[in-house]
């Protein structure tokens, strides 16, 4: 059953734009992503959107609807009153090329500042053996689609340029948290998260987590254990004192 | 990226990169955001000023056989007679005001550097940020790399203490199977009130994140170390209900402390079982 559906989509690029009134057919079973398409074959041809898989799992169509950052392939019509306006703007958080386009190569820039998985230098590839229950923590962050809606949403970034450079983000912290918790990884990602990743500028209040289409625990799972590693390290006095009196390395647990 | 910024005006918040995409409004959402961060602040205001209250009051705190939650361990020499532990007051007469400020400053620090009701607080008191995607009104942010913020990293040592105090209100709620007079065998609704609080104490505390941190989280081989693993298992189920223990301790500990107060001060008598 169709119906005439409303919608605001913003419209322009990096010297300015503004939210721009639709009216489009609307479909039973259509995602946002659908319509976005529909005005583009009918009355915007020229409007610019990314997107891919149509499916959640490639992470290009990335979007605030109705101000909330969510992939346009996952939220559904129906979710939407009839009479209701669905206002689709592009992400916050990163520079504007068209419409709902936006240059998200901050991240790019953030992943290349992590260090590598760093194994033992005696250990080559192929040698490799660890157990299930190891890495099977971590494996919840491999679930990551690299959409970037946790990273347009962090309010760090998000509300504050100027952090920009001292800040990776969640989802390259999650990255560094994975590493930390990997059985065969030797690097020390505690002081670097805290001091080249900035997650002393994370105050968990899990926006992360709740745009996460993976559903991925982020705050949970892996910032508040990278906390508490850092805490180890940096502010614990009397793990500093085990430690030293037990000669122990982190890479011992 | 773009580095030119706009600057901001007298209440503007932070200036951001004329490259992003300009929109005026604050946010877009069209959802009642604002009614959770509303109703936390309207929640943890009502529990500062009742647990201020209760605290400098320095009266009603114990009947004889149960004692409220705000003022165990009664450390001071001017107890109430029979509320100390094992007679232990290290406070002399020189103690002269609420013997409740000499303990709250534990439970209250553990819950004001809980990774909960951090983001409780900052979401509904600091507006930091107040929901996802609604702007904050800050012209700058620095998170939790300085002081005071930084001192949250303190979270486990409160939780430790938090521990001890689990500890001792679970021996109060046994001792609450005495009558007033001190005679054992009895049961009231006292009694249950008091083991309901230390219940959920006991759930809020071992559902910490640094309590699942210290109990496997911090390992890198599970592997290695079965018992904590399987700890580490227990503690993240626990875990995963953190928010809900964190608010309905809370609630105990208020309900547990008007009971006993109203009991104390004559207001009902507390009914007995046996």
């Amino acid at each position: 059953m169709g119906y005439k559906g409303k919608f605001k989509v913003w419209r322009g690029d990096a010297s300015g734009g503004d939210l721009k009134d639709f009216e489009v057919e609307i479909n039973e079973g259509e995602v946002v992503l659908d319509i976005i398409h529909r005005l583009q074959a009918t009355q915007a041809p020229d409007m610019a959107c990314r997107w891919n898989c149509k499916a959640g799992k490639c992470g290009s169509c990335s979007a605030e609807i109705n101000g909330k950052p969510r992939l346009m392939c996952m939220t559904r019509m129906s979710t939407f009153e009839q009479d209701e306006t669905v206002t689709v703007t592009p992400l916050r958080t990163f520079p504007v090329i068209k419409d709902l386009v936006t240059d998200v190569g901050f991240n790019y820039a953030k992943a290349r500042e992590v260090k590598s998985f760093t194994p033992p230098k005696d250990l080559l590839p192929g040698e490799y053996r660890m157990q299930q229950i190891d890495v099977e923590r971590s494996q919840e962050f491999r679930k990551c689609i690299e959409c970037y809606l946790c990273q347009n949403t962090c309010h760090a970034v998000r509300d504050h340029e100027e952090n920009k450079d001292n800040f990776s983000g969640p989802r390259y912290l999650m990255r560094v948290a994975e590493l930390d918790m990997h059985p065969l990884d030797t690097a020390d990602r505690k002081n670097s998260a805290q001091e080249e990743h900035g997650l002393g500028f994370c105050n968990i209040t899990k926006c992360c987590t709740e745009v996460c289409p993976e559903h991925i625990r982020i705050t949970d799972n892996a910032l508040i254990p990278m906390k508490e590693r850092v805490v180890d390290r940096k502010y614990d006095p009397l793990v500093w004192l085990g430690n030293k009196i037990r000669r122990r390395t982190s890479s011992d647990a | 990226m773009a580095t030119d910024t706009i600057a901001p005006g007298p209440e503007a918040p932070a200036p951001l990169s004329p490259a992003r995409a300009q929109i005026e409004q604050k946010t877009l959402r069209t959802d009642r955001w604002w009614l959770s961060p509303l109703l936390t602040m309207l929640v943890l205001v009502a529990f500062i000023f009742y647990a201020t209250f209760r605290a400098f009051q320095n009266a009603d705190y114990y009947t004889g056989n149960l004692i409220s939650p705000f003022y165990s361990p009664c450390i001071a020499t001017k107890c109430v007679p029979g509320s100390s532990l094992g007679g232990f007051k290290p406070f002399g007469d020189w103690w002269s005001i609420s013997p409740a400020l000499l303990i709250l400053i534990f439970p209250l620090g553990f819950r004001m550097t809980c990774y909960y009701y951090r983001k409780a607080y900052y979401r509904a008191f600091w507006q930091s940020p107040p929901a996802c995607a609604v702007a904050e009104p800050h012209g700058k942010y620095t998170g939790e790399r300085r002081f005071p913020l930084i001192l949250n990293n303190s979270h486990r040592y409160f939780f430790y203490a938090g521990l001890i105090f689990n500890t001792i209100l679970s021996w109060d709620a046994i001792l609450a199977f005495r009558n007033p007079a001190g005679q054992w065998g009895h049961m009231s609704v006292g009694t249950l009130v008091l083991i309901a609080n230390a219940v959920l104490l006991w759930v809020y505390s071992l559902s910490c994140h640094s309590c699942r941190h210290i109990m496997g989280g911090k390992l890198k081989h599970f592997s290695k170390h079965p018992l904590r693993y399987k700890g580490w298992t227990l503690v993240s189920k626990l875990n995963h209900k953190h928010m809900l223990f964190a608010w309905v301790s809370l609630f105990g500990v208020a309900l547990t402390d008007a009971y006993v107060a109203l009991v104390a001060n004559g207001t009902f008598s507390n009914p007995t079982f046996f």
